[in-house]
């Protein structure tokens, strides 16, 4: 394969380039897609040949590699720089109003399209699950965004926050609203107990004990099992009421109360409204912080740590205070997940590294402190990935067995990869000034710092 | 400041070791109250190291680094600091310092020393402002009373942040930045990035200013107007600096008192005059690399 | 005693297998100053590389000679093996060398998901038991109470681990391959302005880490005789912890550090609770982070100001 240098090439060229790309897709299927290893009826291991997928991958390959070469104009070019007159912008503001009025409105909309039943999925299904990673994106975003700190175990904060809501709520009977709060409040003491030791390791480091302790905290919760009952889990997590009233179709339920006919999408549609205000409450929050001290002081140690501590910074509290809200947004984001998409269950199988990649990947590829972006992967992320459930339809092209749902991973993986590829600082880079003399002017993204911790 | 007889830095037999190799052997010296100290020295001399040492960036293996930032030291109260654990105290002339015994943002934060490094650390991705306005933050951030009376947005932290604003923009008008107030640090120009980065040390408000190298890399007038803004921080800020430099021409015409360190070594030690004529100095000066000789020897000796 | 004996022998041969994975985490890291994520799941790749090879081999081939056969699997699974690095290496990394910092931490991070489910989906989600191979055992003791077994497949995994890395001691210290990596990994800028080709040198590395990980995906086969699509992360976590324990972008460091690592995973499992084993390891991982960050054979890094 040739260098990156060459774009313009002639037609020939071009397919003999892809040729070769063809030949090493050919290479690398032999044994793994060409042979596939299958238990007999003894039990014995036997393989099935499928060249049928060798070449599909091959010829896949070749058009691919096609089409990058003889379209330079597409792929790979310098990602166009978005032009932001401000986040102020009258048009913006705007916008940002319309957004919210829809935001509001989505589960009325939903189910005044496809009915309350079939509004279900799209309101717990999409909407209540982006926004729950839509604040873990935020809260991850304080941690990696602005402080510059490299969190590969993100996750453990959602378990905690997770397991303390199971635990408080079934062992000692509290509400909902009081369960919550404490979810956080103990993620964040862990936060600090955790970051403590660890956060004055620098770089790909503290990458890795933070990804270290996401899965001591799981190893734990699979091994602890008095406490968290193993691998079974604890269900029967009370589910939220609406300020005390169930919602079940007894006398004293929701539906009873305001004489409605009892519906299960009731339950979903509070339920996302409780998310949406705690979404709007961490970007609140976030944003406020933003410009007062201890966020500057957590962008200018993203920036420069060194410099920081010769204007008198002190880093350790800066890096703890970021660490320990980063873990109570989680912690909050956990203990929801268990009343609402959880079903009152929660086992350590929710909280895999594969979750704290997930998060990650949201704040990188929506760009590093943007709150917009994140929102935006989020969408991309989770909504697209979801998207796939819908594709039913490609059965009756590739036969009964294709799964799209199989791929969903694959996907996600393969759209990292290249989502980096295209735009290394994620999709909004640019970053906002918090303060302003005269005018406020984006900072280009290429010179935000990326932190070293 | 006027009855200051004591010096405000006394750096008592420093030597810091990296592994085996000696990079400060034993160094004295002292930096007096509303003067400009001068650290120069051929490269690899240890001045920036020295520096690292005063600002807490290295722990020294040995010695003593006093600081007195009110007034003439007692001698009998500096001793029992000395002897106690502690890195601080209340003494009868104001408070002394044990810089060795100080983790680094302490000292800039309670020693009241600022500094600024030789290769520009600025934070770039943010505003000249915004630079300014983060060195302010343990006054502000006592002001949001540690964030909670921030987010409540309430008087007293609205009329703190404006002061913030205020110091800064003096600060920018001060180096000449103002209307580049609202562009990001990494987007200035080389030397409005050495000045703004002695501005964002100023609004510290520092009793000590260490300045490693800020003439490197500057054109003439440049230059010039550094020298012109080192005198007024001298005079109307009353704030003392320690500076290294290689630009003689700056050394020379603003330096009070000049101290030559060769080898980890002090070789040398006195107002400008004296130094400049000082066999020593010239002799480890034309010890240096063959493109500098020629100017070192020109400017020493003329 | 015996039983003292007998869990050196299993953390040995464990170690060794560590020891081969955490060289490619090493030297990776020495030269480019990334963790490559996605080196567990190249791992996991050549295991399943090496089933099917070894399924080719003695079912559809009918080659007899079980010796012949398993040498046969490790050349073309090391070379294939190979082959995958190169090509992640060429499409996730380089296109993002000099880049944000972030960025090829995150490819390789998309590139270890897309491996682990490209397994899945192409060989089912299921453990895959592997033929049994070299059955074999020596027992030394007397009958009573525990007896020390040496199984065939454990001399043999550490018979090829130190043959291997002898081979691979060699090349990076006498040739001039060794001699281009070293250089690089000194001062990337300079090496490429004394004429050595950088890129190529790049991915040498990543080939040479690959073919050492494929060498023990052979053995971890071998000796559990069982594979599954998950399991290049937990073994690759493991032997990146005996790479930072040795001291990362240290290659003796890399061994040391899986045979510790091998060792403590044995005798944990043996004398504590198997439960708690892989905390053991991640908990070596912190504190050694936290209180040695150079690792056993390391050098020490001082932070510039």
């Amino acid at each position: 394969m040739p260098g990156e240098g060459e774009r313009r090439l002639t037609f020939a060229a071009a397919v003999k380039d892809a040729a070769g790309t063809g030949l090493l897709a050919l290479g690398l299927c032999i044994p793994i897609i060409a042979y596939r290893t299958h238990q007999d009826m003894s039990n014995r291991l036997v393989l099935q040949e499928r060249w049928q997928f060798v070449a599909f991958a091959v010829l896949a390959a070749f058009a691919a590699r096609l089409v990058y070469l003889l379209a330079p104009s597409i792929a790979l070019k310098p990602a166009p720089r978005l032009r932001m007159g401000g986040e102020s912008g009258a048009a913006v503001t705007v916008f940002k109003l319309v957004g919210l009025v829809l935001l509001f409105a989505y589960p009325f909309l939903t189910i005044a399209m496809v009915g309350p039943a079939g509004a279900i999925k799209w309101v717990d299904n999409f909407a209540i699950q982006i926004l729950i990673y839509v604040m873990l994106g935020w809260g991850l975003n304080i941690v990696v965004g602005l402080a510059g700190l490299l969190d590969l175990g993100y996750v453990a904060f959602y378990a905690i926050g997770a397991y303390a809501f199971a635990l408080l709520s079934t062992h000692y009977d509290l509400g909902f609203w009081v369960c919550l709060p404490l979810a956080g409040i103990l993620a964040a003491f862990w936060g600090i107990l955790l970051g403590f030791p660890v956060l004055r390791l620098r770089g790909d480091y503290l990458a890795i004990v933070t990804l270290a302790f996401g899965e001591i905290i799981r190893l734990v919760a699979i091994n602890w099992v008095d406490l968290t009952r193993g691998y079974a889990g604890i269900s029967g997590v009370p589910r939220a009421t609406f300020f005390g009233l169930p919602f079940d179709d007894s006398e004293e339920g929701f539906a009873a109360f305001f004489g409605l006919e009892f519906a299960s999408i009731h339950r979903t549609v509070f339920l996302f409204y409780v998310i949406l205000m705690m979404v709007l409450v961490t970007n609140w929050v976030t944003l406020k912080l933003r410009r007062l001290p201890v966020g500057r002081a957590w962008e200018a140690l993203r920036e420069d740590e060194v410099a920081c501590r010769a204007l008198g910074i002190n880093t350790t509290n800066t890096k703890l205070s970021a660490f320990s809200l980063g873990a109570m947004f989680g912690g909050f984001a956990g203990a929801f997940y268990v009343t609402s998409r959880g079903q009152g269950f929660v086992t350590p199988e929710s909280f895999t590294f594969a979750e704290s990649a997930l998060i990650l990947a949201i704040v990188v590829l929506g760009g590093l402190g943007s709150q917009a972006g994140v929102v935006v992967a989020a969408l991309v992320l989770i909504g697209g990935t979801e998207l796939l459930r819908e594709l039913d339809w490609l059965k009756r092209i590739f036969g009964a067995e294709f799964q799209p749902t199989q791929y969903r991973l694959l996907l996600f993986g393969l759209a990292m990869v290249l989502v980096m590829i295209w735009r290394p600082r994620g999709l909004i880079s640019h970053r906002m000034p918090t303060v302003h003399l005269r005018q406020r002017r984006a900072v280009r993204g290429d010179l935000v710092g990326e932190g070293h911790g | 400041m006027a009855a200051n007889s004591g010096p405000l830095l006394a750096v008592e037999h420093l030597t810091m070791r990296f592994g085996g190799l000696i990079a400060i052997g034993d160094l004295s010296f002292t930096a007096n109250h509303g003067e400009i100290t001068s650290i120069i020295g051929p490269n690899g001399a240890g001045k920036t190291t020295v520096f690292n040492c005063i600002t807490g960036f290295y722990k020294p293996s040995s010695g003593r680094i006093l600081l007195a930032p009110d007034g003439p030291a007692d001698a009998g109260e500096v001793a029992q600091l000395t002897r106690s654990a502690r890195r601080w105290m209340k003494a009868s002339n104001g408070s002394l310092f044990l810089l060795e015994r100080m983790p680094d943002f302490e000292i800039a934060a309670k020693a009241k020393v600022a500094r600024t490094f030789q290769n520009i650390r600025l934070f770039p991705g943010m505003t000249a402002l915004e630079n300014l306005v983060v060195a302010q933050h343990n006054a502000l951030m006592r002001a949001s009373g540690w964030t909670v009376l921030g987010m409540a947005g309430t008087r007293g932290y609205r009329t703190a942040e404006a002061r913030t604003l205020d110091l800064a923009k003096y600060w920018l008008e001060k180096v000449d930045l103002i209307d580049r107030a609202d562009d990001p640090a990494g987007d200035l120009p080389y030397g409005a990035q050495r000045r703004l980065e002695i501005a964002r040390a100023m609004c510290t408000e520092p009793k000590l200013l260490c300045l490693d190298e800020p003439a490197a890399g500057l054109n003439p007038k440049e230059s010039s107007d550094l020298k012109s803004l080192l005198r007024s921080i001298k005079t109307e800020h009353k704030t003392s600096i320690l500076l290294i430099e290689h630009d003689m021409s700056v050394v020379m015409e603003i330096s009070d008192h000049v101290v030559v360190l060769d080898y980890g070594e002090k070789i040398s030690d006195g107002p400008s005059d004296a130094v400049r004529n000082d066999p020593k100095v010239i002799a480890a000066y034309l010890g240096i690399e063959d493109e500098e000789i020629e100017q070192a020897e020109a400017e020493i000796t003329r | 005693m015996e039983y003292f004996i007998q869990q050196l022998i299993n953390g040995v041969t464990l170690g060794s297998i560590y020891g081969l994975i955490a060289i490619g985490y090493t030297m990776v890291f020495g030269i480019i100053g990334m963790v490559n994520f996605a080196h567990g799941d190249v791992f996991m790749l050549s295991a399943f590389i090496a089933l099917i090879l070894l399924l080719i081999f003695t079912q559809i081939l009918g080659l007899g000679f079980l010796s012949i056969a398993l040498f046969l699997v490790l050349i073309l699974s090391m070379l294939l093996t190979s082959l995958w690095a190169w090509a992640i290496e060429r499409l996730a990394y380089r296109p993002l060398r000099g880049s944000f910092r972030l960025a090829p931490l995150i490819s390789a991070i998309g590139m270890s998901i897309f491996l682990a489910n490209l397994v899945q989906i192409a060989q089912g989600p299921r453990n895959k038991p592997a033929p049994t191979t070299l059955t074999g055992v020596f027992t030394f003791g007397d009958g009573t109470g525990f007896t020390v077994t040496l199984s065939h497949r454990q001399i043999l995994i550490v018979a090829v681990t130190a043959v291997l890395l002898a081979a691979f001691w060699y090349v990076v210290q006498k040739t001039p391959i060794g001699r281009a990596q070293r250089a690089c990994e000194q001062d990337r800028r300079m090496a490429a302005l004394l004429g050595v080709d950088v890129n190529r040198t790049i991915s040498l590395t990543f080939i040479m880490g690959a073919a050492l990980a494929a060498v023990a995906g052979l053995m971890f086969l071998i000796y559990y005789g069982v594979v599954h699509f998950n399991d290049g992360f937990v073994p690759g976590v493991k032997a990146f912890t005996a790479a930072v324990l040795g001291g990362i972008g240290s290659l003796p460091g890399a061994v040391l550090g899986g045979l510790l690592i091998g060792l403590v995973e044995a005798f944990w499992s043996a004398y504590f609770s198997t439960d708690y084993k892989d905390v053991a390891t991640f908990s070596i991982l912190v504190i050694t982070l936290v209180f040695l960050p150079s690792g056993l054979l390391g050098r020490p890094d001082v932070e510039k100001v």
